[in-house]
């Protein structure tokens, strides 16, 4: 079944890129949906029906050489099954939407068909991404990685008419290709360490390589961090991670639908992803999960300032997402996996919510982006408000303190706070700091869309129309995960760890050593045959690295600890959303002038925010210009005055004859060169010949 | 059939010479009669070769199919395929029909082009075949021939300087390889490969100069291999002939230059340095393994900053080559599996890449990146095509061009850290310099009024096409087709390699504990 769910979105992305010309556009693009709600429901039925242990299923030969053996497989575990429906039940949804919001593009002229490209992109991006979530192995893991890179890449150049456009495309897949370099880089080393590239062999020796020294350039490192360090580099690629985020704000120059599944919802939580997946390796790589916590805490708080400042309304959730994608990592650096997992899972719901919303407020204003040209929309487009409503009070947490009723992001946003309190203080405060500045930015973005007077071009507010509702219905089936999927799911991902290790499949507690009886037989179903000796029914077994879908180390009691902070940590976050709704409320409602006296009384931070702390400036003076100026140099000086002038000049000294024979006849050179080789088998065969005859 | 390996070799000469003794006048039916010939002698060399492939057996690393008899002055004739070489004679004469099919517009001197193509197909078999020294010597070095008067007669405009240049570099490094050989005739008795390939080398330290030269009589003979072979590659820095010659040869002289007379240089470093000079490679392994790091870092820069589309190839092949040259030097199975693919990949991938630049040369007569802008609006089949060759270039998993890169990295990382570090930032230049160049030449608005009425592929065009992405995304998603069948081969060739250097490498570990 899983097999099919992998399937059909390649199926139907061939289909409708190359058989609309048959099918006709229509019917190609109901295929390609079509086909992705039945992987959609397949999913569903998968994740329910998931008993946490771990299947393998094999699919085909890969690539194989001496002692590396790599398959076309499937891993399905519950980080899958998780995957899997976040996957494919937004990327169905994002389909579905299209089908409006694509509907009379106006980058497009007359009679240019563009919609069963875009579908096929779609399709093909959904492929990839479920290939990298089921891979068994890190290689299948980076075709998917590489995979909906280039998805995107497609994606966001999808206007290929704007400059800007192609341009943002090749920076989102360069940039990305930094961070693969550090993730192939992680997987030379696990190979020269284990000899092996498949998940199963690798967790069952992290412990192995945790005692190992590898040399690697000029040093010996500890093993364990230095790959856990390098395949984070990758996740810091994907994930758009301070340093290597520059990427993911012009990765909206994309059609929006776009914006909400590859950017929000599924590939940059493909980091996230792959960090709890490598957590076996993870748990005994301390300093390089320091460092995880450490760019997580950042990302969440560079981003949230600099999202407080821009006026395109896709950029401003382009950073909340960012800034999002940091707590996960705070999590999954902290060692929460499941807790990093339930954000990723909800996060999922409202983000693409707000991105969709976002479309349908873009398509009703004749895609106008910049929101000093809203307001007042509340009435105009009410069920895109109402949804819009729903995400913003997800995301910045709006829920009873002290209890678990709240929408989704209240729920997992709490959890990874506190975590963050019981693992890393310095996070904790950058992350409260950060819910603070996402609350307000949230909040100034429904503000200034949907409240107040109509700004801007007076006929394009009008014209402004409600979308139509294959829009609508997709925002609203998002609504119910934005508002419930906090609530359902909280004791599987933040509950206590009896909850977790069944719903992750971990057999047996070191926390508590006298498991009750059963816990053990969970992984019995297990297709791994290495961890038979393991899984034995023993209630003390401990857990062991690869068994389960998440491995949380003897040590690591963090979501104990999380359980146990103090009430004011709790509700920390909640005063934090306040304050920001207030100061929002306060600046856009209460007295529309005072934003504008901020902005020029603190005018020089005003300057560095809006300049998105002048990353691009910055990187384009390091590397952008130097590397062309390298190049130029290499080529002008090094290929032609060096080489080519010191062979020039050899030839001039030391044959000049041959030069010479060369300027008398325009085809000298041939013969020359024919005459030099006759002369050059001559002597062989001559050679030979004689020396035969002694 | 025992001649099975001479007729593959053969036939294409035959049929040049066919051509050329027999078919008169220069008028549109002739030239249409040496086309269809042409097309027809190597369509028919693929269809006999793919015998050849049938009948190996990839689990025997002993050569197959051999045939052996005396030829002129007492010499031998000699052929056999193994493992290693099986695919490249695979390559060459599914390419070739491409090849011919690319020219069919060409009205300058048809049939000598169409000789000169032939015979060139016969010379490359009969380098990847030839099992006798002299034999090899004479296939290597005559293959120029036909590639010199393709450049020159149908070459562009500064022809003359291209291959000048090419001319210096290759004298040295073939007269080198001369003297080596007749110093292993000298020392073994014999041109025959397999028994030099069993023959002990000596390596114990000479004194030449007054220098003390480690690896002995097998360094100085690797030495004067290497020189050869790396100018074929080419390998930095000996690589500035190749942009020149790529940018006034013509579309089919790119293509074979490209995609199968570079494969020499690998093939020869996997024929005869590595096995017979084990020693030497192991003294001078990390020379090459930097140079190769340095050429992929250094000519993807370069690349970068071109403005000619070929050149802007010519450079990217030079990158990969380093991959190639990296992998065979790393010596563990991954470095050599990775870098027999990586040359078969790129032989699709490079190839296709120059008929990608042929296609729209033909139509708008300039190289120049500038000059395009826009061309999917026109040219959408095009564009798809463009697109997957130039993602194969950058190696995305999937394709082909990502099998050999993986596995040569993986190859150079057990060995050298640095040097994978370094060539690894290749995955990253070869990703700037390839999508800039699709950005420019493809995407944005078509606002020159020159390219208005630019038209998409035609069908010739795409029949030739069609095979190169079958080939590109097939062996990306199922390379055991390839590593099935040089996997033993090149498992052979890792542990003798093993044995003879396990010494070296032992004294190695001595001194470095002694320090």
């Amino acid at each position: 079944m899983t097999t099919i769910i992998l399937l059909a979105p390649l199926l139907g992305s061939l289909l409708c890129g190359f058989g609309w010309r048959v099918l006709g556009e229509k019917a190609a693009m109901v295929t390609a949906t079509a086909l992705l709600f039945l992987s959609a429901f397949l999913s569903w039925i998968v994740f329910f029906a998931h008993d946490g242990a771990t299947h393998i299923i094999p699919l085909m030969r890969w690539i194989e050489s001496g002692s590396l053996l790599t398959d076309w497989s499937i891993r399905l575990d519950r980080l899958t099954a998780i995957m899997l429906i976040v996957v494919t039940t937004v990327s169905s949804l994002v389909h579905l939407y299209s089908f409006g919001y694509m509907d009379h593009d106006p980058q497009w002229r007359k009679g240019e068909t563009y919609k069963p490209r875009f579908f096929a992109y779609l399709s093909f991006f959904t492929f990839a991404m479920l290939a990298l979530v089921t891979s068994d192995n890190l290689l299948q893991m980076f075709f998917g990685w590489e995979g909906v890179g280039v998805a995107s890449y497609l994606l966001i150049g999808f206007y290929w008419r704007k400059p800007s456009a192609s341009g943002a495309a090749m920076k989102a897949f360069i940039v990305n290709r930094v961070g693969d370099f550090g993730f192939a880089l992680g997987i030379f080393g696990l190979f020269y360490l284990t000899d092996s590239i498949n998940f199963s062999d690798i967790f069952a020796m992290t412990p192995e390589i945790a005692e190992t020294q590898i040399h690697f350039l000029w040093r010996d490192w500890n093993a364990a961090n230095l790959l856990a360090f390098l395949l984070f580099v990758g996740a810091m690629g994907k994930s758009a991670q301070l340093g290597l985020h520059t990427w993911l704000p012009d990765a909206m120059e994309g059609p929006t639908p776009v914006s909400a599944l590859i950017h929000a919802a599924t590939m940059v939580t493909a980091g996230v992803f792959l960090v709890c997946r490598m957590s076996p390796l993870m748990e005994f790589a301390p300093e390089a999960m320091t460092f995880v916590v450490g760019i997580g805490a950042a990302t969440a708080f560079v981003a949230a300032t600099i999202g407080l400042v821009q006026f395109d309304i896709k950029r401003v959730i382009a950073y909340s997402t960012m800034s999002q994608l940091g707590y996960m990592f705070v999590a999954a650096g902290l060692g929460a996996y499941s807790v990093a997992m339930f954000h990723l899972f909800t996060h999922a719901f409202f983000k693409a919510m707000l991105f969709l919303g976002a479309g349908s407020v873009i398509h009703a204003m004749h895609h106008e982006q910049d929101m000093r040209n809203y307001g007042g929309l509340r009435k105009k487009i009410p069920y895109t408000f109402w949804a819009m409503m729903i995400g913003t009070l997800a995301i910045t947490g709006v829920g009873i303190p002290l209890t678990h009723i709240g929408f989704a992001g209240f729920l997992s946003k709490d959890a990874v706070i506190e975590v963050a309190y019981a693992g890393a203080p310095g996070a904790f405060w950058a992350l409260v700091v950060a819910a603070m500045f996402t609350s307000f930015y949230s909040w100034r973005l429904m503000f200034l869309t949907f409240y107040g007077a109509p700004r801007g071009d007076k006929h394009t507010h009008e014209h402004a129309h409600e979308s139509p509702s294959v829009m609508t219905v997709p925002l609203g089936v998002l609504a119910l995960g934005s508002v419930f999927a906090g609530m359902i799911w909280y004791n599987s991902f933040f509950g206590d760890h009896h909850a977790i290790e069944e719903f992750f499949g971990i057999s047996g507690g070191e926390v508590h050593a006298a498991a009750p009886a059963g816990t053990g037989g969970h992984a019995s179903g297990a297709d791994i045959t290495e961890l038979g000796e393991a899984e034995t029914s023993e209630p003390v077994a401990m857990s062991v690295p690869g068994e389960g879908a998440i491995y949380m180390g003897a040590g690591n009691t963090i979501i104990d600890d999380a359980h146990h902070v103090p009430v004011w940590v709790k509700i920390s976050p909640f005063l934090a959303m306040l304050v920001g709704f207030g100061v929002a409320w306060l600046g856009y409602i209460r007295k529309p002038g005072m934003p504008a006296q901020w902005a020029a009384t603190l005018s020089p931070l005003h300057r560095f925010l809006f300049h998105k702390w002048y990353f691009d400036e910055i990187y384009d003076a390091i590397f952008v210009r130097p590397a062309k100026r390298i190049g130029s140099f290499l080529w002008k000086r090094g290929d032609g005055t060096v080489i080519d002038g010191s062979i020039n000049g050899l030839a001039m000294g030391i044959v000049p004859f041959v030069t010479r024979a060369l300027n008398r006849a325009q085809s000298g050179y041939i013969f020359t060169y024919a005459f030099a080789m006759v002369i050059g088998i001559v002597v062989l065969i001559t050679w030979t010949t004689i020396a035969a005859g002694n | 059939m025992d001649n099975l390996l001479s007729i593959v070799t053969f036939t294409p000469m035959i049929a040049a010479a066919i051509l050329a003794l027999f078919l008169r006048g220069d008028d549109a039916a002739a030239q249409r009669n040496a086309k269809w010939l042409a097309l027809g002698a190597t369509t028919f060399t693929f269809i006999v070769s793919l015998f050849v492939l049938s009948g190996f057996d990839a689990s025997n690393t002993d050569f197959q199919l051999v045939e052996e008899r005396d030829w002129v002055l007492g010499l031998r004739y000699k052929l056999g395929v193994d493992g290693i070489s099986v695919l490249f004679v695979m390559l060459t004469t599914f390419l070739m029909p491409l090849v011919i099919a690319s020219c069919w517009d060409v009205t300058t001197r048809v049939k000598d082009y169409m000789v000169a193509l032939l015979v060139l197909e016969s010379l490359m078999i009969g380098v990847f075949c030839a099992l006798d020294l002299i034999l090899f010597y004479l296939f290597f070095e005559a293959g120029l021939i036909p590639m010199f008067l393709i450049i020159g007669i149908w070459g562009g405009a500064n022809r003359i300087y291209a291959s000048f240049k090419f001319f210096l570099y290759t004298l040295l490094g073939s007269v080198l390889m001369l003297v080596a050989m007749i110093a292993m005739y000298l020392d073994a008795g014999t041109t025959d490969i397999p028994t030099l390939l069993a023959h002990q080398f000596s390596y114990a330290p000479l004194n030449v100069l007054g220098l003390e030269v480690v690896g002995g009589a097998q360094t100085l003979l690797w030495l004067a291999f290497f020189a050869s072979f790396a100018v074929k590659m080419p390998m930095w820095p000996v690589h500035t002939w190749l942009p020149d010659a790529h940018v006034q040869a013509p579309t089919a002289g790119s293509v074979v230059l490209a995609a199968i007379l570079l494969k020499m240089g690998g093939y020869g470093f996997l024929r005869f340095s590595l096995p017979m000079f084990p020693v030497g490679s192991e003294v001078m392994g990390s020379l090459v393994l930097w140079l190769s790091a340095i050429a992929i870092v250094y000519t993807s820069l370069v690349a970068m900053m071109q403005e000619d589309m070929k050149k802007l190839i010519a450079y990217s092949s030079v990158a990969h080559m380093g991959f190639v040259t990296m992998g065979i030097f790393a010596a563990n199975q991954q470095g050599i599996d990775g870098a027999i693919f990586q040359m078969i990949s790129h032989g699709f991938v490079s190839g296709a890449l120059f008929l990608c630049v042929g296609v729209i040369y033909d139509r708008m007569h300039t190289r120049e990146i500038a000059a395009y802008g826009g061309l999917v609006n026109r040219m959408p089949a095009y564009a798809l095509v463009f697109m997957l060759f130039t993602l194969a270039n950058v190696g995305l998993p999937g394709t082909s061009g990502f099998v050999g890169e993986f596995l040569t990295l993986m190859g150079v990382f057990q060995v050298n850290t640095w040097v994978a570090l370094v060539a690894t930032t290749g995955v990253i230049f070869s990703a700037c310099y390839a999508l800039w160049l699709y950005r420019r030449v493809v995407f944005g608005d078509l606002i020159k009024e020159s390219l208005r009425s630019i038209t998409d592929m035609t069908g010739r065009e795409r029949a030739i096409f069609a095979p190169l992405v079958v080939a590109t995304i097939l062996l990306g998603v199922y390379p055991s087709l390839i590593t099935d069948i040089i996997g033993p081969s090149v498992a052979n060739l890792v542990e003798t390699y093993d044995i003879a250097t396990a010494d070296l490498v032992l004294d190695r570990a001595v001194a470095d504990a002694g320090h």
